[in-house]
């Protein structure tokens, strides 16, 4: 230990017309087991208290802290300084609404892309309280939740050279989401439903395989692998709505 | 002045937030939802473990029901919660579990045939019977008669949450993230809304409401070593003690937990010791059989918090940057076991410590876990004090936990309370028109428009509210902390009498222009500090033991005097709370009895 760590941190406040983006050098002698998130706490209340960047559990659950740590996506509060070098730079996510410094807007993003591609059980039954459950399969169940994991951090979209470059490309996320209702025999949408949501550019066919989003998951969620299902499921949809009416059956 | 106006108007979008709020939504009402971070990042993602209901599904959950779950419930708080309440909430919890499962919860399921489970760290099998294949399954938590834990595998908060927000968005309700309510708008006896700032650019907005909900969480954060998310600081529990008129209930009763990692206070779970993980000092030693020779690692909860912090006060700690800690040991399972059954706690020791748990040992210490207390509300919601106000979740003491919440009733809490306060918002809603009084709403505004303004010029002072912070955790992790006695509560109170004092002369070293967090912290500790004293205050008036209030200098739990609750109120100016009393319950269902663990002499009513 006894390393003195620089960290080199973007600074923007737009709310002061005064601002100016621009980065900030802090030193920070680094202590046993520090994390990012016990490095950023100390800078703020140490040094520089107007230092804005979003931690909420500090576990790797939630998904607030996601920042782009020596240049790759990341959950600051899993990152350990003694696997970096001494010298860190901290910028915030691209794609997303800056707040001020590594503070992004991650909310108004995720929102609009769940009422965009309409993310809950579409179903025609009405719950009856008196009545037990409906039953399912524990594996279809274990499933589900292998795609529900998403957290939301928003790491993918900051990866995607797609994301990047339009604003309204639903990114890996979005479509892992929809890969998730898709499996659920709760959802009664059916396979065109599917496919108005997401057989554009915005959707399935904005993808350019950069594989960018998998690689910076911190939940290890195989996004690519949702993408590819989706794609041939959709130009199979495709090829039956082309299809006369009296052959477009489920095969 | 900016004003938005809805039905109702949840402070907080976690699971009873949202719940209460899907309720009213798909009433007709207009709801709106106000959260620090995107809805979906609340403390309630971070629950792991799972929800208790009594579905009596599973192999090792037959012939639960209600009335087991009630009993469980009622010893589990030590007979501090209402009765009434507890009834309510295991009544309705199997019916809340179902509808999360229609909305698209994926719980996990019963898999027929003969299966394999563990329990204290051996293997055992259970046969699943083939008809209930299919439902709902659950799983074993500490302090129940049956396993009635509900669970998606080890994601559960985050399933639940995830799906209700889904929810919410279908049927309307508005979500508004990064936004803080600073004060409750009210005339002393209606409350009409909240005075909001926004965190994104540091504008404020009133948003007026019916219905007011506090739905903000736990208050962990006055401790410095807590398992909470950061945003778990009292927001919701400060705005309303400053009405002077709201009370908190039980604000003593907090529990914590043994096992927090350092320096980040995150848990590694129970199923640690469960499997045979031992507890060493700094000599390597492992100390828990001296104490508890029976149990060692394996005693509640509260009794191993108890004898790990009566060890480091010894001097026996690990010393550290962060403060003294004690070590788990799991390196004899081996790795095999570890990597496995227990790749959870392997996954947390590599991330955030850097810790290889097959090689290493894992630094712990108790960490503050829960509140028990909250906003005191009746079996309504509705909180004592202020028509329009309702409490729901941790934030509230509704009061089914009493002085102890037992694993997996505190998430479960969230969706059966927001499920049913929900519904009495509904009726209140039905039967109540708007009363806005403008003068009220502008005088609300303009006080946190000058308290504001007051903070950026330094008019009170230049106190660093960082440092009040430090020195608030500092008095409260010494002094009302697991260990309790008439002594350290006293130099506790009069400590945080100061702190209070040098709060209120807080000022800002910067600008305050934004989302400026300095702000943000300014603005709330002198609550922060109002809400560690109605914690420290309390404790040291109550001169018993009961569930995870332990006192030293009163080892019994005492019927006789102290079968009650805790309300406090804070009238203005005030340097510490006004204390009340009432019963902990109106109706027994349940007798007082023994609650079969921790030990310790009851001294009866009738005595």
């Amino acid at each position: 230990m006894g390393r003195t760590l620089t960290f080199d941190i973007f600074r923007y406040n737009p709310a002061d017309p005064a601002s100016r983006p621009h980065t900030d050098r802090f030193e920070l002698e680094e202590t046993e087991r520090m994390t990012l998130f016990i490095a950023l706490n100390k800078i703020r209340e140490e040094i520089d208290p107007t230092l804005m960047f979003d931690f909420c559990c500090r576990a790797g659950i939630c998904g607030a802290c996601a920042m782009v740590i020596n240049g790759r996506p990341g959950l600051a509060c899993h990152t350990k300084t003694r696997d970096m070098p001494a010298a860190i730079t901290l910028m915030p996510l691209p794609a997303f609404k800056l707040v001020g410094d590594l503070s992004v807007d991650t909310g108004t993003w995720f929102r609009g892309m769940y009422d965009k591609i309409e993310s809950w059980v579409h179903t025609n039954k009405v719950f009856d309280p008196a009545a037990k459950e409906e039953r399912m399969d524990n594996g279809l169940a274990e499933r589900i939740y292998e795609l529900d994991r998403c957290i939301e951090c928003g790491c993918c979209v900051a990866a995607c050279g797609t994301a990047l470059m339009r604003e309204d490309f639903l990114g890996a996320v979005a479509l892992n989401r929809l890969a998730r209702f898709i499996l659920d025999p709760r959802d009664e949408r059916t396979e065109k439903d599917y496919f108005d949501l997401v057989g554009t550019d915005e959707g399935i066919f904005g993808c350019m395989g950069l594989l960018a989003c998998e690689d910076v998951c911190p939940k290890q969620i195989p996004l690519q692998e949702q993408l590819g299902k989706l794609r041939r499921k959709m130009a199979l949809a495709a090829v039956k709505n082309l299809l006369p009416k009296f052959l477009n059956k489920d095969f | 002045m900016r004003i938005i106006q809805s039905d109702v108007l949840s402070v907080g979008a976690g699971l009873a937030g949202e719940r209460v709020a899907i309720e009213a939504a798909e009433n007709g009402f207009s709801a709106i939802c106000l959260s620090i971070v995107p809805a979906r990042r609340s403390h309630s993602s971070a629950a792991q473990g799972g929800m208790q209901a009594a579905l009596g599904n599973s192999a090792m959950g037959e012939g639960d029901s209600p009335d087991v779950h009630f009993a469980d419930t009622v010893k589990g708080s030590d007979w501090g919660c209402d009765q009434e309440v507890a009834r309510l909430f295991c009544n309705g919890a199997p019916i809340a579990m179902r509808q999360m499962a229609f909305w698209g919860v994926p719980w996990n399921r019963v898999v027929p045939g003969e299966q394999t489970y563990y329990k204290g760290g051996k293997p055992f099998t259970a046969f699943e019977k083939p008809e209930n294949e299919g439902l709902i399954h659950s799983r074993n938590f500490g302090g129940t008669a049956k396993w009635r834990t509900c669970y998606t595998s080890d994601g559960t908060g985050h399933c639940v949450l995830f799906t209700l927000d889904n929810r919410a968005a279908q049927v309307g309700v508005t979500v508004v993230d990064k936004v803080e309510a600073v004060a409750l708008i009210h005339d002393g006896e209606t409350c009409m809304g909240a005075v909001v700032r926004c965190l994104k650019t540091g504008e404020l907005t009133a948003y007026l409401a019916k219905a007011t909900l506090i739905a903000t969480g736990g208050f962990g954060r006055i401790y410095r070593e807590s398992t909470n998310a950061v945003i778990c600081d009292g927001g919701g529990l400060i705005a309303a003690l400053d009405t002077g008129v709201a009370s908190l209930g039980n604000m003593e009763a907090v529990q914590f937990h043994p096992t927090g990692i350092v320096p980040t206070d995150i848990l590694v779970t129970e199923g640690c010791r469960g499997d045979g993980g031992t507890l060493l000092d700094k000599n390597e030693y492992r100390f828990m059989p001296d104490y508890e020779p029976d149990k060692a690692e394996l005693a509640s909860r509260d009794v191993v918090s108890r004898r790990m912090t009566e060890h480091m006060r010894k001097g026996l700690g690990v010393a550290s940057p962060y403060g003294d800690h004690l070590w788990l040991d799991i390196r004899h399972l081996g790795e095999h076991h570890i990597r496995t059954k227990l790749r959870e706690v392997d996954e947390i020791c590599q991330s955030f410590l850097g810790v290889d748990p097959v090689t290493q040992l894992i630094p712990v210490r108790p960490t503050q876990h829960y509140s028990m207390g909250g906003v005191r509300t009746n079996k309504d919601g509705a909180a004592y004090g202020l028509k329009g106000l309702f409490s729901a979740g941790e934030s509230a003491c509704w009061d089914m936990h009493g002085f102890n919440r037992l694993g997996g009733n505190s998430l479960a809490e969230t969706v059966v309370a927001g499920m049913i306060v929900g519904a009495k918002i509904v009726e209140f809603l039905k039967g109540t028109e708007s009363v806005i009084k403008t003068g009220v709403v502008r005088d609300a505004m303009a006080a946190q428009e000058a308290r504001i303004k007051g903070l950026v010029a330094g008019v009170n002072g230049r106190e660093n509210p960082y440092a009040v912070k430090n020195a608030m955790h500092d008095a409260i992790m010494k002094g009302a902390g697991i260990f309790r006695n008439g002594h350290d509560l006293e130099v506790c109170v009069a400590d945080l009498q100061e702190i209070l004092a040098r709060s209120r002369k807080v000022g800002l070293r910067s600008s305050g222009q934004g989302a400026n967090p300095e702000l943000t912290m300014a603005l709330k500790i002198e609550g922060m500090v109002k809400l560690a004293l109605c914690v420290a205050y309390g404790a040291l008036k109550r001169t018993e033991s009961r569930g995870a209030h332990t006192r030293e200098d009163y080892p019994e739990r005492n019927d006789r005097d102290w079968l009650t609750r805790t309300l406090a109120t804070w009238q203005p100016g005030a340097d510490l709370p006004t204390l009340a009393y009432e019963p902990a319950t109106h109706t027994f269902e349940l007798p007082p009895g023994d609650r079969g663990y921790g030990g310790g002499k009851i001294i009866a009513r009738d005595e």
